[in-house]
């Protein structure tokens, strides 16, 4: 096990700077994920740090020791691809065992191995299937068996179940997560969905155009985002946002209805604002602005409810079962002490 | 099929009759489907076969229909020096030319797989000896292998190599070296472009995990590349073998056989039999004989093309 360092690390493909100058840090046995829509440079960053692409500018360190030309298989990493990369000629067993074999361990050692991680991760009886013959989350296992046989200093984990289907993805999350917690080793994980990376990081670190926009825990990114970008990944359905300004301590809507703040941030009076709303913090109240119903999506748990107010649709979920229909008027409330408000320019966070 | 079931017969009460089941019946309609196909290989491929082999059993020759003579033309050609002489410089040419052939085509396709400038155009142009014409290529061929004014010669003459010109088809291991290397030279570009396809089937991801897993490039292309190609590797040596074997036209334009026989193969040998020399029965024999060595080109490679195991089940993705 081992922390990892990435200091002001940037990577241009031939003229186009892809990653502009990236800072975490990881510490040992953390689980990290690297969280932010496609084209954030998140993978690239994650096969960076495998080795797989080198380094532009800037340094990276696994366990105090700068890694920028160390070939992959001297970084004492392991990587678990998106599409597993199994060797599709290769049993079950061989597939875990490849890199000890190339190592030239001894053959007990590569059976107790082999064997302990087949333990682990229910594959005992496939150890001499093919991948072919496995199912997607089998073949998602035995690639996580390949790096747990190696007992890297780190795992990286590459949109591991995104060729699943959405029950087999939440069953394997928690079977990562249980993993980690077992065997405790520093993890990087790289995603694009944000329900992954809620319910498994230790700290997310959310990634936007090549620039790390914020890290976290996971719930300080729900509660305290420190931008935009941040506050509408972060939480599905994601956060309303309505445009307006700070007038007299209460935020008037440009469609002009109005909301209160709690505490009104210093210096924003009429100042141009955005008012960042999460759909479950939206309250039914006598007294509450009015809307009108649009759409009402009922799951069973909750009801998903698109209201529209002021020319602006915004999305509510009630805990509650709703007998609204589309075109009656509901009137809402934001159920927050103090609301989310950020700077219409920049979009960052204003503090009260 | 579906059309039967829907279409009312209200005249027919009783069920479709003996004419409306067979209009719907699979077999049927299949039979009527690939009869023009088979009509097609029954004249061009096993009347012309069947009548190559009924003829070798005859004393046939041209302008003479002859008769039934059993296998006197095999106990004749099998105790002909000059017939296994060819024997063996088939072999020895197909073994050769198609060993040649799959080391420099592999090591073709690997290089073509890599991130090459102008890597469309290269390609194509690898695929030039495999457009010529066989024949024009065989006729260049013959002017590079000329005694007095081979270009090879000449170059190396001017490079102060060599003092007098190498008799390329005059002395017969020249000549054996000589067409086989034409034969590798014309049949290395299907080889590369096949495997170059096969590879490009491998995940770039295997590699990646190989880097990671610690695999020298050897030990990659040993334990993935390789095991991974083996199935295109053996249809494409199959047709290799088969092509080399029965090669004709290369042989014909640049030795004929010569120098005293020691480029003849069995089918430049049946044809100078049969056609040239009228003795078609006897050539007929020759070519029947080729037949037993296709066979067992063709049954090593049908095992070598049974499903592996780890082929069977659905894709990786």
């Amino acid at each position: 096990m081992a922390s990892v360092t990435i200091r002001e690390v940037r990577k241009a493909f031939g003229p186009v700077e892809i990653i502009h100058g990236v800072n975490i840090d990881i510490e040992d046995g953390e689980f990290v994920i690297l969280v932010g829509p496609s084209g954030c440079g998140k993978s690239t960053l994650l096969r960076m740090l495998a080795g797989l692409e080198n380094i532009t500018s800037g340094e990276i360190s696994i366990g105090n020791r700068v890694v920028n030309q160390v070939p992959p298989k001297e970084r004492d990493i392991a990587m678990v691809f998106q599409n597993y990369a199994l060797y599709p000629h290769m049993s079950v067993a061989d597939n875990m065992a490849f890199s000890m074999k190339l190592r030239g361990a001894p053959q007990s050692e590569i059976t107790e191995r082999v064997d302990k991680a087949a333990r682990i991760l229910g594959l005992t009886q496939l150890l001499d299937r093919y991948p072919r013959q496995l199912s997607g989350g089998q073949r998602q296992r035995v690639a996580m068996g390949r790096a747990i046989v190696r007992d890297p200093q780190v795992f990286l984990f590459d949109e591991p179940l995104s060729n699943l289907d959405a029950k087999l993805r939440v069953q394997m999350r928690t079977e990562i997560k249980e993993l980690h917690q077992r065997l405790k080793t520093t993890t990087v994980y790289v995603t694009h969905d944000q329900i992954e990376a809620m319910t498994m990081a230790d700290k997310i670190v959310v990634m936007h155009d090549g620039i790390v926009e914020q890290i976290g825990a996971p719930l300080d990114l729900y509660d305290n985002p420190d931008n935009l970008f941040v506050a509408g990944f972060i939480g599905s359905p994601a956060m309303n946002f309505i445009k307006g300004r700070i007038e007299g301590g209460e935020f008037v809507a440009d469609g002009g209805f109005r909301l209160p703040v709690g505490k009104a941030p210093a210096g924003a009076e009429g100042r141009p604002v955005i008012y960042g709303l999460r759909p479950e913090h939206i309250r039914i109240e006598a007294g509450g602005v009015p809307t009108e119903v649009v759409v009402v999506e009922p799951t069973g748990s909750e009801t998903q409810v698109v209201l529209r107010v002021g020319g602006q649709e915004i999305v509510a979920v009630f805990k509650e079962r709703l007998t609204a229909r589309p075109g009656e008027t509901l009137a809402i409330s934001p159920s927050l002490a103090v609301a989310h408000l950020f700077d219409a320019d920049t979009g960052r966070r204003l503090v009260a | 099929m579906s059309d039967a079931a829907i279409t009312p017969s209200g005249h027919d009460r009783a069920g479709p009759s003996f004419w409306e089941g067979l209009k719907t019946n699979r077999n049927f309609l299949g039979f009527w489907f690939m009869l023009p196909a088979a009509a097609f290989l029954v004249l061009f491929l096993v009347y012309p076969l069947g009548l190559g082999v009924w003829l070798s059993f005859t004393d046939s020759k041209i302008g003479n229909p002859g008769d039934f003579i059993g296998l006197e033309n095999y106990e004749w050609i099998i105790g002909d020096a000059k017939f296994q002489l060819a024997v063996f410089n088939t072999l020895f040419y197909t073994f050769v030319a198609s060993v040649v052939k799959f080391a420099v085509g592999l090591y073709l396709a690997i290089l073509l797989n890599n991130h090459l400038p102008f890597k469309a155009m290269i390609r194509a142009v690898v695929l030039i000896p495999f457009i010529v014409p066989t024949v024009l290529s065989a006729i260049a061929f013959w002017w590079i292998f000329d005694p007095q004014f081979s270009v090879i010669s000449w170059a190396l003459r001017k490079w102060g190599w060599i003092s007098g010109n190498i008799d390329f088809l005059g002395d017969p291991w020249n000549a054996r070296i000589s067409v086989i290397f034409a034969n590798v030279w014309r049949g290395v570009p299907f080889i590369a472009i096949t495997l170059l396809a096969g590879l490009q089937t491998v995940s770039p991801s295997l590699y990646e995990a190989a880097t990671l897993d610690g695999a020298s490039k050897w030990q990659m292309f040993r334990y993935v590349t390789y095991p991974i190609l083996t199935p295109i590797i053996a249809v494409v040596m199959t047709f290799s073998v088969l092509f080399t074997f029965t090669d004709f036209q290369l042989i014909k334009v640049l030795t004929n056989g010569g120098p005293a026989g020691t480029t003849e193969l069995m089918a430049t040998m049946s044809y100078n039999t049969a056609i040239l020399g009228g003795r078609i029965g006897e050539g007929a024999a020759i070519s029947t004989a080729m037949i037993p060595f296709l066979l067992g080109a063709i049954m090593i490679s049908w095992f070598g093309l049974q499903k592996r195991k780890w082929q069977q089940g659905s894709d990786n993705d």
